[in-house]
């Protein structure tokens, strides 16, 4: 039974990036319409630029939590601008082809410059050690990981479900004409949200960096799963990514307790049978 | 009468230069590096192993003497099927002779059969499955570097007399890491230890928390982690966290490469123990082999034992090449001809090729220097044990391969 608790908190850690990396993919694709595979990629440019910081500029962790979703921000940006912007209204195919490409393009340049094993990145000494909780050793990173990606998560869904700007936001995505004609530069918050959905799967790599090694391929490996989390919660729906984020890491951690060989299929499984029963997804509302 | 002798003669002299040529013929080699070139183990084979193959055919010097060597190298991204596919379109297509490399046990497997069907040759370097000699063993492949029987054999031992009598696996689960588990348990069985649990975790898993927490909760004294590359330093990174090492329990690392230690930073790897057979700072010969190929390696890495290996590998192949004044392109007609000469280069010293496709060297057991013992990047070895030729690896009593008479 002691068992048991420590594989639900467990899962509710990896939970945490599955919610804070499924959650930038729905405020793209809700507000965007864009299917956006480059995520992994952005997840794994916020653990390097984390690195970068520590080691060429002595910049340390806690900066590195604003800095980094700031700087791939930007970079996500400068890629809306350039690229994206001009597939609005197509098919939903030519955006998810563009951001993969621009994955593989991403993805390889680190791998040539930096290998597959990766680089190693410490956790802060603040946040060093653990504390024994009777049913498990929590180290208190872990811990902070939870706290803080929950707090994001929420800042994040209160910003587009209970704001003006998110309002605006929600509004354009619905007419885009109609919020032009109010006098709202709807390209430019097109472009701001598609750097806030960026923002925050930087803040994830951040996040991860000190628990994986820094790997080019370490948004790769995650990103599909990611992906199965958008679906089961209904594609672009807020709240649903974040629940299923964190339900789905529960899900996960307690495969791995009770048949670990089926750990990482077990998400695709659960897709399957929410695609068969709710197409939409559990949150999702029919288009 | 005269004239019909002469011409005779005449003939029979074009006859023989025209068959001597046809012996003496083909002095092309094509190699084929068959590689992980984005994967989790692409930093200990990779485009390295490619290099490897390179500077073997520099050094060979056949080019000289006029043989025309060709190298190519593809991908098999760790997937069985992928790798027979190219096995099959680089024998039947390309006409590649040797296959280089191969590492991931599925894909070497795999592979092993394709080569075996194909007459072709596998100088395997960086599979770790002890079977590809025993009842997979092939008159056509030499297994080169290492094997799951000879890490289990060093490591487990060491660390079995040292007082770790307890063990929980934490494996990867795909051929290697079933071989090193039961190739590990049985070590560890033999000197008198127990093995309490072990789990078996998807090939390339970014969170290990969930099975460290079974394996702190088994009480084991050792966590042996039957798994390699990324794998290996995220439990290891991750048992750090969790507290493991400070517990009391100690990580055994099975299948380490420097790579690995290299990516971990010495402050987490330090003190891990485990078996090598090739190490750059071994001696003067493996430390200038390894100086010219870091300063041509993009990220200036020096050579993981893996591609060591095809160095060694190559460089031998080709000496058997030279002594049958030819490429016969009969893969099981040079395999047995490098089996019958001895081998010797800079890298693994002086060994032999056994019948079942063995090579013999002694393996070498590490510890991971502390940071302050340490004079600088990649000086990351301690040697505490070595394990002769003739010790290290199975038995030929053990072997089940057909090709060992017994």
């Amino acid at each position: 039974m002691q068992a048991l608790y420590a594989q639900l908190l467990v899962g509710l850690i990896n939970g945490s990036f599955y919610a804070l990396l499924s959650l930038g993919l729905a405020v793209i694709f809700g507000m965007l319409n864009i299917i956006n595979f480059a995520h992994g990629a952005l997840y794994m440019m916020g653990a390097f630029v984390a690195y970068f910081l520590l080691n060429l500029g002595g910049i340390n962790y806690w900066w590195a939590l604003l800095l980094a979703p700031i700087i791939v921000g930007i970079f996500g940006m400068i890629l809306e601008r350039t690229m994206l912007q001009w597939l609005t209204g197509l098919d939903h195919l030519y955006g998810l082809l563009l951001t993969f490409g621009i994955a593989l393009i991403v993805q390889g340049v680190f791998q040539n410059y930096f290998g597959s094993s990766g680089l190693p990145y410490a956790i802060p000494d603040q946040l060093r050690g653990g504390m024994n909780l009777g049913f498990m050793f929590l180290p208190i990173y872990r811990g902070w990981v939870v706290v803080f990606s929950l707090a994001v998560c929420l800042a994040t869904w209160f910003l587009i479900e209970k704001t003006q700007l998110g309002a605006y936001l929600r509004a354009a995505t619905e007419n885009p004409t109609l919020v032009r004609a109010f006098g709202i530069n709807v390209p430019r918050m097109i472009t701001l949200t598609y750097g806030l959905g960026v923002g925050l799967a930087a803040l994830a790599g951040v996040l991860s960096a000190p628990i994986n090694q820094v790997r080019p391929l370490m948004g790769a490996d995650l990103i599909i799963v990611v992906f199965a989390v958008v679906v089961i919660g209904g594609m672009g729906s807020i709240m649903g990514s974040i629940i299923t984020g964190f339900a789905l890491g529960v899900i996960e951690g307690l495969t791995k307790y009770f048949y670990p060989e089926a750990s990482n299929t077990v998400v695709f499984v659960l897709m399957v049978l929410v695609l068969l029963v709710k197409p939409t997804g559990l949150t999702g509302r029919a288009a | 009468m005269r004239r019909i002798i002469s011409t005779m003669l005449l003939g029979t002299a074009i006859a023989l230069a025209g068959a001597s040529a046809a012996m003496a013929q083909d002095k092309t080699i094509k190699i084929g590096v068959l590689t992980d070139n984005s994967g989790l183990y692409a930093d200990l084979g990779g485009p390295g192993s490619t290099l490897a193959a390179q500077m073997a055919i520099e050094d060979a010097g056949l080019t000289a003497k006029g043989w025309k060597i060709d190298l190519i190298s593809a991908d098999h991204q760790n997937k069985p099927d992928i790798g027979t596919a190219i096995a099959r379109q680089w024998i039947d297509v390309e006409k590649v002779d040797v296959f280089m490399d191969v590492l991931n046990s599925g894909v070497a497997l795999a592979v092993n059969n394709v080569v075996k069907e194909k007459n072709s040759i596998l100088i395997d370097t960086g599979a770790a499955t002890s079977d590809l000699t025993n009842a997979q063993c092939s008159p056509n492949t030499i297994h080169w570097v290492y094997d799951t029987y000879m890490l289990a054999n060093s490591t487990g031992q060491a660390l079995v007399k040292a007082g770790g009598d307890t063990w929980y696996f934490l494996t990867a689960d795909y051929a290697f890491g079933h071989a090193l588990e039961r190739d590990t348990t049985a070590v560890v069985l033999k000197s008198g230890g127990k093995v309490i649990g072990t789990v078996k975790h998807p090939l390339n898993t970014a969170d290990f928390s969930s099975f460290l927490l079974q394996a702190q909760a088994s009480k084991a004294k050792i966590v042996g982690m039957a798994n390699a590359g990324g794998d290996t330093t995220n439990t290891i990174k991750q048992a750090a966290e969790f507290g493991i090492v400070s517990g009391g329990q100690k990580l055994a690392g099975l299948l380490l490469f420097i790579t690995d230690v290299h990516a971990l930073g010495l402050k987490v790897a330090q003190g891990l123990n485990f078996t090598e057979t090739f190490y750059w700072d071994l001696n003067d010969g493996t430390r200038a082999f390894s100086k010219r190929f870091s300063e041509r390696m993009k990220n200036k890495a020096m050579p993981s034992m893996v591609q060591a290996g095809v160095y060694s590998g190559l460089l031998h192949y080709f000496k058997a090449l030279e002594a049958m004044g030819g490429n016969p392109h009969d893969g099981a007609k040079v395999v047995a001809k490098m089996k019958e000469m001895p081998t010797d280069d800079q890298l693994f010293g002086k060994g032999s090729i056994r019948a079942d496709g063995r090579k013999l060297h002694p393996a070498y057991l590490f510890e991971v220097k502390k940071p302050d013992e340490s004079k600088g990047p990649w000086d990351y070895y301690k040697l505490i044990g070595t394990t002769a030729a003739d010790q290290a690896f199975r038995p030929l009593s053990e072997s089940v391969c057909p090709l060992v008479k017994k």
